[in-house]
């Protein structure tokens, strides 16, 4: 064991440090995701109306933030605004409005193009037995676009926890960056430690976003009525 | 009952509907004919406000309204006091035939749960679906789900059923088991508008008779007088070509 790297993981509270980090990664992920499904939802609820100012201004937004690379948006947020404004925001809180924002832009998206895919007579039954509009959209629409949603839903969700890994940039010490922390603590004593030390990062990543595909699938047959 | 008065409606530069007016009192059965493109879905889809007539008014009991300025509260009401079966069943494809037909009553009408069931059964019982309440639309056939679509409309209790060419879509052979419920329904006395292709059904159920063509109402009149009297020359050409055999009485 003396000559393996892997003893790296093992120094001091490094494996705790690192567990940490992913603590931070999800927790950011998380209230993001979230957010950006309630948002999200909303938006492409917006989307879909026949209002042209509305339609114009979600448009813009959705390119806006779709042209934007993320690390920029972050930059944004947490340089921009403390710049112009005084607004003193911690690296975390910017990182949960930058990735809301992309992931409210992604979804509603998403749910507009499933909106738009549900045939135009299923709203017209749900008026025609005295549902109001929004009684459609609760108990007909809704239900209908979830299970098209789940695995996109899915596919956004894992992007976004992987993306979150920019964060560091603007200095929330989360998974990547206590990596990085270890890496250059050991540089002289153990110094093949990148290898095991991003192999277990690859695999902290995989168990953070695997269960959500599990339970991904489950929904989808759960959901599963036609 | 119900009095619907110079009805108009455009679709762009295409005028479907150029003054329609028709009259229901209760326990009618209106049959609407009309060659395609006469506008008579449209005036149906129009009574209830899925489609927004350009102008016109509608008078029930003493509720009157103008047709194209009806606040959501009055659309809300007209929509509570009908029911409208599709040519295409538009049943929802997520729920069983139990929850399809309890819907209007426990969302759109707060009925309680227990009874809205009770009520929902019974409607499919009426239809011949005792064995599929728990099936979904795509688990039915094309009769069963309109069937479906019809104990949907039965249900909510409406004062009137608007039928949209509820046979179209059907396989020939699947049309006699719905046109059979609808016949027992107009039995029953309920009060309904039939837009159809089903000239045999018609003779058989209909007290009153409307026949559009071009956006506006030709000729009316009673089952018998329609059929067999016919005065305008439009309407004896439209019955002529439905009716190969066609030998009317002059």
């Amino acid at each position: 064991m003396q000559d393996l790297g892997i003893r790296v993981l093992f120094l001091g509270n490094n494996f705790a440090r690192l567990l940490q980090g992913l603590w931070i990664t999800i927790r950011i992920s998380l209230i993001a995701v979230a957010l950006s499904i309630v948002f999200g939802v909303l938006l492409g609820i917006l989307m879909t109306v026949k209002n042209p100012v509305i339609k114009a201004m979600t448009k813009i937004y959705l390119e806006f933030i779709r042209i934007m690379p993320q690390l920029v948006l972050l930059f944004l947020v947490f340089f921009g605004l403390t710049k112009s404004y005084g607004i003193n925001l911690s690296g975390e809180t910017s990182a949960i409005i930058v990735f809301t924002l992309w992931g409210t832009a992604e979804m509603g998206d998403l749910v507009r193009g499933a909106l738009i895919s549900i045939p135009k007579h299923q709203y017209e039954s749900g008026a025609a037995i005295g549902l109001t509009k929004w009684q459609v959209y609760r108990y007909v629409i809704i239900p209908q676009i979830l299970t098209r949603l789940v695995p996109l839903a899915i596919n956004l969700t894992t992007r976004m926890i992987k993306t979150t890994s920019l964060v560091a940039l603007i200095g929330v010490v989360e998974v990547l960056k206590v990596a990085q922390q270890i890496i250059e603590a050991n540089r002289y004593t153990v110094p093949d430690s990148a290898l095991w030390i991003y192999g277990t990062i690859f695999f902290l990543y995989f168990f953070a976003c695997w269960p959500i595909s599990l339970v991904a699938k489950r929904l989808e047959k759960k959901w599963k009525t036609t | 009952m119900l009095t619907i008065r110079d009805v108009r409606k455009s679709f762009q530069e295409n005028e479907v509907l150029k003054g329609v007016s028709i009259e229901v009192e209760k326990g009618d059965v209106v049959v609407i004919l009309g060659p395609s493109g006469s506008g008579k879905t449209t005036l149906l889809r129009s009574i209830n406000f899925l489609e927004r007539a350009d102008s016109g008014t509608l008078d029930w009991e003493d509720i009157h309204l103008d047709l194209k300025h009806a606040s959501r509260k009055d659309v809300a009401l007209i929509r509570k006091k009908t029911a409208f079966v599709f040519q295409n069943y538009n049943l929802f494809k997520n729920k069983t035939a139990l929850e399809n037909v309890m819907e209007g009553l426990t969302v759109a009408r707060k009925v309680p749960k227990k009874e809205a069931e009770k009520i929902a059964k019974e409607a499919l019982d009426k239809v011949g679906l005792s064995e599929r309440y728990d099936y979904y639309p795509s688990q039915l056939s094309g009769g069963q789900q309109q069937r479906v679509g019809i104990a949907r409309a039965v249900a909510v209790n409406p004062d009137i059923i608007l039928f949209d060419e509820p046979t179209s879509a059907l396989d020939p052979e699947l049309v006699g088991e719905v046109l059979n419920v609808i016949k027992t329904l107009a039995k029953e006395g309920t009060t309904m508008i039939v837009v159809t292709h089903e000239i045999k059904f018609a003779q058989e159920v209909a007290n009153k008779v409307v026949f559009m063509d071009g956006g506006f109402v030709v000729e009316e009149g009673s089952a018998n007088e329609i059929f067999n009297h016919p005065k305008e020359e439009r309407t004896q050409q439209f019955l002529r070509r439905i009716l190969p055999d066609y030998d009317y009485a002059i």
